[in-house]
């Protein structure tokens, strides 16, 4: 790894923050996000009820999304701060979809024209 | 005289110090982190329309399964697995730019670049499609027939009889979730076209030498944001193309 001891030149800390990830792990997400593709393709075939068909295409896609992140954009290897600011987006958009969709199941709807 | 908090001569190979900043490693902390809360913003941004899609489709499963017949899963399946592989490249730029390897990280934003088109071409020929099929919402919207027939068996009221409330609901939702395809597709390829912009110049920037040290920062932040965006097509793709 002589490219890695050309950055971990001044701190470790720095040296930490600039994680140079291997290739091969690179490849390894994409070949797994191109597995959980296919998987998703073959999994709305599947005979399921049209609930169960969202909910698992909504699980692999989380996954896929979690993978990315992860890896893609470096989180795994990230500070703390980077763990909070991008889990916090979880927060938000737990938020929204809790009470959005709340108000839409426990309410009746307006009878507005072309709704 | 040389000193660590302001830097107008940095050394060759390592990125400029803002004299704002203790070192290297918190200026490139918050580099990230600026992206990072502007892509939280993004997320709240999609999810708002993915909200709105959830809404509608559980209101008329049906209608949206009849549209959704009208997508072609293999244009998108291709068209994710391009996307997936230019999220690939653009990592790869970005480790390029970690291990100084000035041609790496220009090869690897143009393959990103040409992939990111490739995408928005296979997009338009499918908007095309559809256009000519009367699919986009407006004036010339037009409910295929056997859809229409579709929509209108499973539109009976408890007597058996067709309620003709619930039948034009159901035909009003089959041109909804086109407006949600459109929508969040067109929005999608929006944030795709800047950021193949942004990919190009950073290309011409990165071949100009124009960053200090090889644009670690700077690439690492466009790289989140062209990884958000894969993101945001991964859930999508089966919301618009798979539902069966």
């Amino acid at each position: 790894m002589t490219e890695l001891s050309e950055l971990s030149q001044s701190t470790e800390a720095h040296a930490h923050s600039h994680h140079v990830i291997a290739v091969r792990t690179y490849v390894i997400i994409y070949v797994v996000l191109m597995l959980l593709l296919v998987a998703t393709v073959a999994a709305s075939s599947l005979p399921l009820g049209s609930g169960a068909h969202l909910f698992v295409a909504m699980t692999i896609a989380a996954i896929k999304a979690v993978l990315i992140v992860l890896f893609f954009m470096h989180v795994y290897y990230s500070a703390p701060l980077t763990w909070v600011i991008a889990g916090g987006s979880l927060v938000w958009l737990g938020l929204l979809l809790v009470f959005l969709l709340a108000d839409y199941i426990s309410r009746g709807w307006l009878q507005i024209l072309g709704k | 005289m040389h000193t660590s908090s302001t830097s107008t001569m940095p050394d060759e190979g390592t990125q400029v110090l803002s004299s704002h900043f203790d070192d290297l490693e918190q200026q490139h902390l918050s580099s990230n982190l600026g992206m990072w809360f502007f892509l939280v913003n993004e997320v709240m941004f999609f999810s708002g329309l993915i909200g709105a899609y959830f809404v509608y489709r559980t209101l008329s499963p049906e209608a949206f399964k009849l549209a959704c017949h009208h997508m072609d899963w293999k244009v998108g399946f291709f068209n994710t697995l391009v996307l997936l592989t230019s999220s690939l490249t653009m990592a790869m730029a970005v480790r390029a730019t970690q291990t100084r390897n000035r041609r790496g990280v220009v090869l690897n934003l143009i393959y990103t670049a040409v992939l990111g088109t490739a995408f928005l071409g296979i997009k338009a020929s499918e908007y095309k499609t559809e256009i000519d099929h009367h699919l986009f919402p407006g004036a010339h919207f037009r409910v295929p027939g056997e859809d229409a027939e579709a929509l209108r068996a499973v539109s009976l009221g408890p007597d058996g009889q067709l309620d003709q409330a619930k039948y034009a609901e159901n035909l009003g939702h089959f041109q909804m979730m086109f407006v949600l395809y459109f929508f969040m597709t067109g929005v999608h390829a929006f944030h795709m076209i800047i950021g193949i912009a942004i990919v190009l110049i950073f290309a011409v920037l990165m071949q100009i030498k124009w960053f200090s040290g090889y644009g670690e920062a700077q690439t690492e932040a466009l790289g989140l944001y062209w990884h958000f965006v894969d993101v945001v097509w991964v859930f999508l793709y089966p919301l618009l193309y798979l539902i069966e």
